[in-house]
């Protein structure tokens, strides 16, 4: 009975959220484009809850996330263009079912390949890692503006083309909110508890008998089984995909955003994710067009301004009450 | 031989990132575009200004030194006792605004712009290896900067706070080293070779724009990573075996594979040493 309330008292408040979305939009209130930045929103938040499982959580410095948030978005995309005519444009069950299966693949292939990236990798420490996982990103960049050679439907450096838009508010919502029950449980958990001792202290927390390599492993293939998720949905939000899209410089965004939110703290992410993508996309509409491109000057100023003052991010350790766990702190 | 040359621009560039690296841990992302402000100083010193070549090396070299000493000052200097991620965002702030402010229509502009040739390209044949006017000048300004560095790290007192500092910066400090000074000072020399590389580079390859920092300097942070970061041998050596790496690479397999197989070489060797080439392996300590 209780897991039942504690469930619904964390997917209330995103219901409401979602029904005032959809509901402002269908009134003509709130323009399309909003509602797309609304949803780019919530598909960046899951991404970068990710990397705080990642670098916040378990202390990973993992500068590649990019990469694997383009590996899902790729697989999920080739898999319903692939099987989504077999069933019929109208089917709607069949559609979500399809759907729901690509976006857990895409999720499954980012955490395979995280797996057999991390295997040899975690095993460096700090800054080291940090720069293997972003060459990492770099070759994945090659690889998908070679990807057309492989499988021709991937398009390569042209991008690729012909994905149905099928992300909408409820299913970006209902991920964000799945993600943030996933690893609120995780973090909170004894498995979140080990992979917290790991990024205080390593050598204490294996002399704790804690497997200090399994859980480093384990905590990168989840965070970016995440990344994978996210990319999924942004496939199908946008229905085009091209590997500037997947550049390492984009990893960075995601750090800035977990770094200005606080690291090891999930309302922070969230919050930093939703202030990012709206002053990023805002800012395209706020200024007038002949000072559109101040708008990367602005955003790095602000990001120098926020580091100076708050150097532990936003939030510090302060969370939400929802995303509060009941022992820890 | 065309490996060597950008081989050695990658080096200067390597070297500013090894010595930020060494003495406050900080990689420092902003290193790329500093380089990128030396080109397009050299840029306007020889298309406005019409300097003689030594003039032109002069002035890039000291515009990017004060560059770096006021990001320093204003950016990292407040952050130095904060975590380190903390100042490692500020440089890729530092770093995108350097990119997207100079992009600016009243600054550098977004366009790509044609680097003048100071000189006539003259190659010559030196025993069985053609050999470009243009690849001398490299090799000499950078055989030069390096001696000049090996000279000031190593036989001046300032050199002897920069090597006190990387060690223990507290117990420097409480032997009387200026701190502050010290690292302010290796932030001006790293960006004044930095500088140095960047005309080379417009020289060598005559296009430039604001984004033409990025590549180059990450695949210089990663030569002084493959060399083992905080060592200014490892550095040039890592820059070498770069430079190297990628033009067989254009020159037998395929342009495409450029960027990646440079990223393929060095996770293969950290996995084989974890601390670079020349790195010190450091035992943890609890």
């Amino acid at each position: 009975m209780t897991t039942l309330k504690n469930i619904a008292k964390a997917v209330l408040p995103f219901a409401i959220l979602s029904g005032l979305v959809q509901f402002l939009s269908g009134r003509d209130i709130l323009n399309p484009y909003w509602v797309q930045i609304f949803q780019l929103a919530c598909v960046v938040a899951i991404s970068a809850l990710g990397l705080n499982l990642i670098y916040g959580f378990t202390g990973l410095f993992s500068l590649g996330h990019a990469a694997f948030y383009g590996v899902g978005a790729y697989t999920a995309a080739l898999l319903t263009k692939q099987y989504m005519g077999a069933y019929g444009e109208q089917a709607f069950f069949a559609t979500g079912a399809v759907f729901l299966c690509s976006l857990l693949a895409g999720g499954v292939a980012a955490a395979l390949l995280a797996c057999l990236v991390g295997l040899p990798t975690l095993r460096l420490t700090s800054d080291y890692l940090g720069i293997a996982t972003l060459g990492f990103g770099v070759i994945m960049k090659v690889v998908f503006d070679n990807a057309d050679s492989l499988v021709p439907q991937l398009g390569g450096a042209r991008g690729m083309t012909g994905i149905q838009r099928l992300t909408s508010i409820p299913w970006a919502v209902a991920a964000l909110v799945a993600a943030i029950l996933v690893i609120r449980n995780l973090v909170h958990s004894s498995y979140g508890r080990a992979l917290i001792a790991i990024r205080e202290d390593e050598i204490a927390s294996a002399a704790m008998g804690i497997d200090t390599f399994r859980y480093k492993v384990i905590g990168f293939t989840t965070g970016c089984a995440f990344a994978g998720v996210a990319g999924g949905l942004y496939a199908h939000l946008y229905t085009f995909l091209h590997p500037s899209t997947f550049d390492f410089l984009k990893s960075f965004d995601v750090l800035m955003i977990v770094v200005i939110g606080g690291l090891g703290n999930l309302t922070g992410t969230l919050v930093a994710s939703f202030v990012w993508v709206f002053l990023l996309e805002g800012m395209r509409v706020a200024l007038p067009p002949e000072y559109i491109e101040f708008r990367w000057v602005l955003i790095p100023l602000l990001l120098i301004v926020t580091m100076l003052i708050r150097p532990r991010g936003l939030f510090g350790i302060r969370e939400f009450p929802l995303l509060r766990g009941k022992v820890y702190r | 031989m065309n490996g060597l040359q950008l081989g050695f621009v990658y080096a200067l560039i390597a070297l500013g990132y090894t010595m930020v690296y060494g003495i406050v841990r900080l990689i420092n992302f902003a290193h790329g575009d500093i380089f990128m402000v030396g080109a397009f100083l050299a840029f306007y010193s020889i298309e406005k200004l019409h300097l003689p070549l030594p003039a032109v090396f002069a002035l890039a070299a000291g515009g990017a030194a004060f560059l770096a000493v006021v990001i320093e000052r204003v950016a990292y200097r407040p952050l130095r006792n904060a975590p380190k991620i903390a100042a490692l965002i500020t440089a890729i702030g530092v770093s995108l605004f350097l990119e997207y402010f100079t992009a600016l229509h009243q600054v550098f502009g977004p366009n790509y712009y044609a680097f003048p040739r100071p000189f006539q390209v003259v190659s010559r044949e030196v025993g069985g290896i053609t050999v470009t006017n243009i690849q001398w000048i490299i090799l000499l300004a950078t055989l030069a900067s390096l001696g000049a560095l090996q000279y000031v790290v190593y036989r001046t007192k300032v050199g002897r706070g920069m090597r006190a500092v990387s060690h223990d910066h507290v117990t420097a400090g409480l032997m009387g080293v200026n701190v502050d000074a010290v690292i302010a000072f290796t932030f001006g020399l790293g960006a004044a070779l930095a500088g140095v590389g960047g005309v080379l580079y417009g020289i060598a390859y005559p296009q430039i724009n604001t984004f033409m920092g990025v590549m180059p300097g990450l695949k210089a942070f990663t030569a002084a990573v493959l060399g083992g970061i905080g060592s200014i041998p490892g550095a040039v050596l890592g820059a070498l075996i770069m430079g190297l790496t990628e033009t067989m690479t254009t020159a037998y397999l395929s342009s495409i594979y450029r960027d990646g197989i440079a990223f393929v070489l060095l996770i293969a060797v950290l996995l084989w040493k974890p601390t670079g080439i020349l790195g010190k392996a450091r035992t943890e300590k609890v």
